[in-house]
C-alpha cells in the first residue's frame, strides 16, 4: 500500500476528530471573551476577561473546586485500595471463580442514572431505605444521607461503580505476573508481605498509575449522579466543577461565564491528560 | 499446625471473603431485580420483604405509563448507530495505520486518544448551540454523530492492535493476486479479525448505552435514551420505586450481559491499551 492511499484512508477519522476538537474548543474560547446571555440577547460585545472574573468570584466557585477535589480524592483512595485488596483476594484458583468475577464487575455496567436512583431509593432513603431499616433495628436514628452528607453519598455511589473497574484492571495485570518468580521467592522463604512488597507491588505500579489517571479524567466530570440525586445541593454542598458550569449554562443561561468555566475544566483535565498520554505512549508500539 | 495447613486455611479464608465481597457488590442489583416484582406498597415496606408473592404488574404497566419502548428504541438506535458509524470510519483508518505506519502514526494515535480526555462540559455550550442552529436538538441524528466521535479514539486503538496481529505475508500474497485495497479489507482483514471487531463493537455499545452527559443535555421527549428516561424519575420521591425498578432492570440487564462478554476489550479500551 502506498503512502498516498494510506493517507486517504486515515483522513476521515483524523479530520472528524480534528473538527470535533477544534470547532467547539475555539467557540468556547470565543464565547468566554464576549457578553453572551440567552435571556439578554441584545447585550453583546467583547468583554475581555470579565467572564473569567465573574466565574472565579462566584460564591460557589471555591466550594465547587473543593468538592471536586474531595470527590476525586476520596473515590480514588477508596477504589484503588479496595480494588487492590479484592484483586489480590481472588487471584487464586478456586471453584466458580468466574461467577465471583462476574458478580464483582457487574456494577460497572449499570447506567449512572440507575446507579444514582438505586442508592437514593433503596439504601439511602430515610424512611424505607435499607440503611434506615438497619439503623432502626439497632435502635439508632435513621440518617437522611442525601441531605445531611450529600457529597459522601455521591462518593459512595461512584465508588460502588468504579471499584469493579479497578478490580478488573488489577486482576488482568496480576494474571500476567511471572509465577515462577513468585514461586522462587516462596522457596527462598520470603513471607507474604515481602513477596507483595517486592514482587507484586512493583508489577502493579503501572496499572495503579493508569487506574488513578483514568479515574481522575472520568471523575473530574461526574455529572449524572449529582444531576439525578442532589441537584448540587443542599446549597452548593454537592456541586462540583462540572455541575457548576452546567448550572451556569443551561440553568443560568449565561453562556459567556459558562464558557470561561468550561475552559477552566479543560485546563484542569489537560494537566492530568499530559501524564496519562505519556504512560500510554510508552506502551504503544507502532 | 504445619505451614502447609496454615497456607490452606488462609487460602480458604480468602475464598470465603471473595464470595462475601462479590455478594455485597452485587446485592443492590439483586435487590433492584427483586423489587421489580413487588407491588408499590411492598417495595417500600418496612421491614423490607425478602419473600413475597411476585407480580408482573410493573412490567406489564411499563409501556402504558412511560413510552418505554420509544426510549428503548432510541437507546438501541443511538448506541448501535454511533458504533456502526465509528466502525465505518475506524476500520479503513486503523487498517492504514497498522499496515502502512508512517513516522507520525504513533503521535496521531496518541493525539486521538487525548481527544477522549477533553471534558464534555467544556464544549457543552458550543455543541448545544450548533445542534440548535442545525435544528438537531432532541434528535437521534445528533446523538449518533456525537456518540461515534466520542468512541472513535478507543475503537481506533483496539482495532489497530487487532490488525497488527494479522501476518503481513497474507496481505502481500493477496496483493500478488491483484486484490484491490477494498477487497483486501473486506475479504481478508475483516474476516481474520472478526472476533476482535465484534467484541470492540460490543464494548462501544455498552459504553454508549450508559452515556449520560449528552443524553441528558441534548435530548428531551423525542430522542431521549433510557438513561434520560430513568433520570426523569428523579423528582417524585420514590413514589414509583417498584415501577422504576422494573424499568431499570430492563434497561440494564442486556447491557450487563454484554459487559460480561467484553471484559478483555474493556480493559484494553478503557486503559487506552496500557494494561494488557
Amino acid at each position: 500500500m502506498n503512502q498516498t492511499l494510506a493517507r486517504w484512508l486515515q483522513a476521515p477519522s483524523i479530520i472528524m476528530l480534528l473538527l470535533w476538537m477544534i470547532v467547539p474548543l475555539s467557540m468556547t474560547i470565543y464565547f468566554s471573551t464576549i457578553r453572551y446571555h440567552l435571556l439578554y440577547p441584545d447585550r453583546s460585545g467583547f468583554v475581555g476577561l470579565s467572564n473569567y472574573e465573574f466565574f472565579y468570584t462566584d460564591p460557589s466557585f471555591w466550594p465547587s473546586i473543593l468538592n471536586t477535589l474531595i470527590l476525586v480524592g476520596s473515590v480514588l483512595s477508596i477504589t484503588v485500595i479496595s480494588g487492590l485488596v479484592i484483586a489480590l483476594l481472588i487471584d487464586r484458583p478456586f471453584r466458580a471463580r468466574g461467577i465471583v468475577r462476574v458478580l464483582l464487575i457487574s456494577p460497572f455496567f449499570i447506567m449512572p442514572t440507575v446507579n444514582a436512583l438505586l442508592w437514593k431509593n433503596m439504601i439511602m432513603n430515610p424512611v424505607y431505605g435499607l440503611s434506615a431499616v438497619a439503623a432502626i433495628s439497632v435502635g439508632a436514628e435513621p440518617v437522611n444521607w442525601l441531605s445531611e452528607y450529600p457529597l459522601w453519598s455521591i462518593i459512595v455511589m461512584v465508588s460502588w461503580q468504579w471499584t469493579p473497574f479497578a478490580v478488573l484492571i488489577f486482576m488482568t495485570s496480576l494474571q500476567s505476573q511471572d509465577q515462577e518468580q513468585k514461586e522462587a521467592a516462596l522457596l527462598d522463604g520470603a513471607g507474604v508481605w515481602s513477596r507483595f512488597y517486592n514482587l507484586t507491588l512493583p508489577h502493579l505500579a503501572r496499572p495503579i498509575a493508569i487506574v488513578i489517571l483514568i479515574q481522575m479524567i472520568f471523575h473530574l466530570s461526574i455529572f449524572a449522579e449529582i444531576f439525578v440525586t442532589t441537584g448540587g445541593g443542599p446549597g452548593n454542598q454537592s456541586t462540583n466543577l462540572t455541575f457548576l458550569i452546567f448550572a451556569q449554562a443551561l440553568q443560568g443561561f449565561d453562556i459567556g461565564v459558562a464558557s470561561a468555566g468550561g475552559l477552566f475544566a479543560i485546563i484542569l483535565a489537560n494537566i492530568v491528560a499530559i501524564f496519562l498520554v505519556r504512560i500510554i505512549g510508552k506502551s504503544l508500539t507502532v | 499446625m504445619t505451614d502447609r495447613q496454615k497456607q490452606n486455611i488462609i487460602n480458604q479464608l480468602c475464598i470465603v471473603s471473595s464470595w462475601l465481597i462479590a455478594l455485597v457488590f452485587f446485592f443492590p442489583i439483586f435487590w433492584m431485580f427483586l423489587t421489580s416484582f413487588k407491588t408499590e406498597l411492598q417495595a417500600i415496606a418496612v421491614p423490607p420483604l425478602l419473600f413475597f408473592e411476585p407480580t408482573l404488574e410493573n412490567y406489564s404497566l411499563i409501556e402504558e405509563r412511560t413510552d418505554y419502548f420509544k426510549f428503548a428504541w432510541n437507546s438501541v438506535i443511538t448506541s448501535f448507530g454511533g458504533t456502526l458509524l465509528a466502525m465505518l470510519i475506524a476500520i479503513p483508518s486503523a487498517y492504514a495505520m497498522a499496515f502502512a505506519p508512517g513516522k507520525r502514526t504513533k503521535d496521531i494515535l496518541l493525539w486521538m486518544l487525548s481527544t477522549k480526555m477533553l471534558p464534555a462540559v467544556g464544549v457543552l455550550m458550543p455543541i448545544y448551540l450548533i445542534c440548535q442552529q442545525l435544528d438537531l436538538l432532541d434528535t437521534k441524528t445528533a446523538l449518533v454523530v456525537i456518540y461515534a466521535l466520542i468512541n472513535l479514539p478507543i475503537i481506533m486503538l483496539i482495532l489497530f492492535n487487532y490488525f497488527r496481529e494479522i501476518p503481513v505475508e497474507i496481505l502481500e500474497a493477496s496483493r500478488m493476486d491483484g486484490a484491490s485495497t477494498i477487497s483486501e479489507i473486506t475479504q481478508i482483514v475483516i474476516p481474520l479479525s472478526w472476533g476482535g471487531i465484534a467484541s470492540t463493537a460490543l464494548l462501544s455499545i455498552v459504553l454508549l448505552w450508559n452515556e449520560a452527559f449528552w443524553a441528558i443535555n441534548l435530548t428531551s421527549s423525542d430522542a431521549g435514551t433510557l438513561v434520560a428516561l430513568v433520570a426523569s424519575f428523579s423528582s417524585p420521591e420514590g413514589l414509583f420505586w417498584a415501577k422504576l425498578s422494573a424499568i431499570s432492570t430492563l434497561a440494564c440487564a442486556p447491557i450487563v450481559v454484554f459487559g460480561w462478554l467484553t471484559q478483555k476489550q474493556l480493559v484494553q479500551g478503557l486503559t487506552f491499551g496500557a494494561v494488557k
